[in-house]
């Protein structure tokens, strides 16, 4: 049974179809790329499968139940987590704080215990910051855990999302252009950090990305999206010379590495 | 973990030092009673303007009616103290907890249905609201003839005295900061920098939301019933609109998401509202206004983030976390399960 599953699925906005019949099926500890030119629907993707937008059509189930319809929250709280192209972290608070937010609905105590500070408050904060810490670690981020967000480098945010997206414990991690902005050595980090979450928590990978060198080396396999719609999918050295790809790519002016 | 509890006791001795410290000043005379009525009013404001805090500071949600809420509260406690109390030390608190009850449970009320909605309508439906409950101030009495009306409530035992309104201030606080440095004021401050973000990490944003407001409403309502028992006359012009907004400026100037700022801006907001009645004399009273407006033009020139700029004084900050400083460079080996 696919992890994710998702058939069928669109959306429009006013006239325009964003997404128009997409049809996904993620299998345990896959990492498939979704790419395709600007404005092709691979956010709004995204946001349909994180229940931001409501579907105009289809149907997307999540370890065999639908989720159509879910609040946000609940979906993430079932295992699916995402990064944003537009960059969204928690500004003003500091890097830990960003991971610590996470944790909340696995965090055991009360109204009662927050308010008084009493040892099972000390014991799950000690416990939460201590995982937090481990995930910082992994993003080599934990040199600046207690740093304003907002000040980190360009690459960095970026990979606190990713370190605060894990904090969901998730099946599914949904990641939206990682490498955007980022410098080649900073590129070439996160394709070793991909390839590390997957071995480690042996999750399910969705990745949307522009630089084709990046879903070329981490990818099983790859969904390719213009205007909306599937135009190929397959293995990455067959999308490399699909001339459908190409066109949709060139005719965009994006190159193709 | 246990510097949190040294924080604690640092903040119980330096109230006690200045508890001290005013008690001496009222028995060397320095303090007149009068000046004594001002600090009680400004502990009073501060309980409120932290309901405030810790709805618009801490979690993002723009209110205009807080002082609908503290209205909630002085008259309901007022009028239980009134026509059940008599100034008995146990009603007064059976009124106190039924002023903060009832503006928490309104707030609730209206909270729940306007806060699914990710836009600034509360800001719109709060100002109603305060017009609301000021016209049902103004004739209350029509319906029960001891909450006064347009001339106000009179007649109430002032059962509050500097000692008890000091112990809610610090309780206020100290709960307060507990709950900011808790899982919950971390889902508030998320949900005030991105609430699109906080709902995709899984934090259930209406019912945070909703729990802050009606908490801070609860503050301001418990602000009200002592302030019902500090003062021997209630008036709805006490509840307005412009009372809402003084409310509001004393967090924005104090600085969004700052505890500190809260109070040092209250209490000196308080001072400040009654020294320029000395100052202008009360020919001039009314140019008040203009100088409230100066002060914030200036400061949100000079310091847009407000005094404390989101920071926090020594004894009000988080517990300081011992984190490894040194980087492994490029290595993300180092997870644990
Ligand atoms: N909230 C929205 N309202 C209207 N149009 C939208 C909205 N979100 C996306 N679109 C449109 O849908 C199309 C797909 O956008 P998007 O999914 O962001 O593309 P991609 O991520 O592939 O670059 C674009 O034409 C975009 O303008
Ligand atoms: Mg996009």
């Amino acid at each position: 049974m696919p992890v994710l599953e998702i058939e069928g699925l669109s959306k429009s906005f006013g006239g325009l179809r964003a997404v128009s019949n997409f049809d996904l099926a993620l299998g345990d500890n896959e990492v498939v790329g979704l790419i395709g030119p600007n404005g092709a629907g691979k956010t709004t993707i995204f946001n349909l499968i994180t229940g931001i937008y409501p579907a105009t059509a289809g149907s997307i189930n999540f370890m065999g139940k639908s989720i159509l319809g879910t609040r946000p929250f609940k979906i993430t709280q079932l295992g699916i987590a995402r990064t944003f192209q537009n960059i969204r972290l928690f500004k003003e608070c500091t890097v830990l704080d960003n991971v610590r937010t996470v944790f909340h609905p696995r965090v055991r105590y009360g109204v009662i215990d927050a308010f008084l500070h009493t040892p099972r408050y000390a014991a799950e904060e000690a416990r939460i910051t201590e995982r937090s810490l481990e995930l910082l670690k992994a993003m080599n981020l934990d040199g600046r855990a207690e740093m304003k967000a907002t000040n980190l480098p360009y690459g960095d945010q970026r990979r606190l999302e990713i370190a605060r997206a894990l904090a969901g414990e998730p099946k599914v991690l949904l990641l939206d252009e990682p490498a955007a902005g980022m410098n080649p050595s900073e590129v070439g980090t996160l394709v070793e950090l991909i390839k590390f979450i997957r071995n480690h928590f042996k999750i399910t990978v969705l990745l949307i990305e522009h630089q084709m060198n990046v879903v070329m080396n981490v990818c099983d396999r790859l969904v390719v999206l213009d205007f909306g719609e599937i135009i190929a999918q397959g293995l990455p050295e067959e999308i490399r010379n699909n001339q459908k790809v190409l066109e949709a790519y060139l005719g965009k002016g994006v190159t193709v590495a | 973990m246990k510097q949190k509890y040294t924080q604690t006791i640092l903040i119980i001795v330096a109230a006690a030092i200045f508890y001290v410290f005013i008690k001496t000043l009222i028995f060397l005379n320095v303090l007149s009673p009068y000046w004594q009525l001002v600090l009680d009013q400004s502990l009073i404001v501060t309980i409120g303007a932290l309901g405030l805090s810790l709805i618009y500071g801490f979690t993002g949600q723009f209110s205009l009616g807080h002082a609908a809420f503290y209205g909630i509260g002085a008259y309901t406690a007022g009028a239980i103290s009134k026509t059940l109390g008599h100034g008995s030390l146990l009603w007064f608190i059976i009124a106190i907890v039924a002023g903060t009850l009832a503006a928490a449970l309104i707030a609730l009320l209206i909270g729940l249905p306007i806060l699914r909605l990710r836009s600034d309508y509360l800001g719109i439906a709060t100002l109603g609201f305060g017009i609301i409950v000021k016209v049902g101030m103004d004739n209350a009495n029509k319906v029960l003839p001891v909450l006064g009306g347009a001339t106000g409530m009179s007649g109430l035992t002032t059962v509050a005295n500097f000692e008890i309104i000091f112990i809610f201030f610090l309780i206020a606080i100290l709960l307060l900061k507990n709950l900011i440095y808790s899982k919950y004021g971390r889902a508030f401050i998320s949900i005030r920098e991105d609430e699109i973000a906080a709902d995709a990490m899984g934090i259930d944003t209406t019912r945070y939301k909703t729990m802050a407001f009606a908490l801070g409403c609860g503050l301001a309502g418990l602000a009200g019933s002592l302030y019902a028992h500090r003062y021997p006359f209630l008036h709805p012009s006490s509840f307005e609109f412009l009372k809402s907004f003084d409310f509001l400026l004393i967090v924005v100037l104090g600085g969004l998401g700052s505890i500190s700022g809260t109070i040092v801006t209250a209490v000196g907001w308080a001072f400040l509202l009654e020294g320029l009645r000395f100052v202008l004399g009360e020919q001039f009273i009314d140019f008040r206004g203009v100088i409230y407006a100066l002060i914030l033009v200036i400061t949100i020139l000079m310091r847009p983030q407000g005094l404390f700029s989101g920071k926090e004084l020594l004894f009000m900050k988080p517990p300081r976390l011992k984190t490894p400083t040194n980087r492994e460079e490029g290595s993300h080996a180092g997870l644990r399960n």
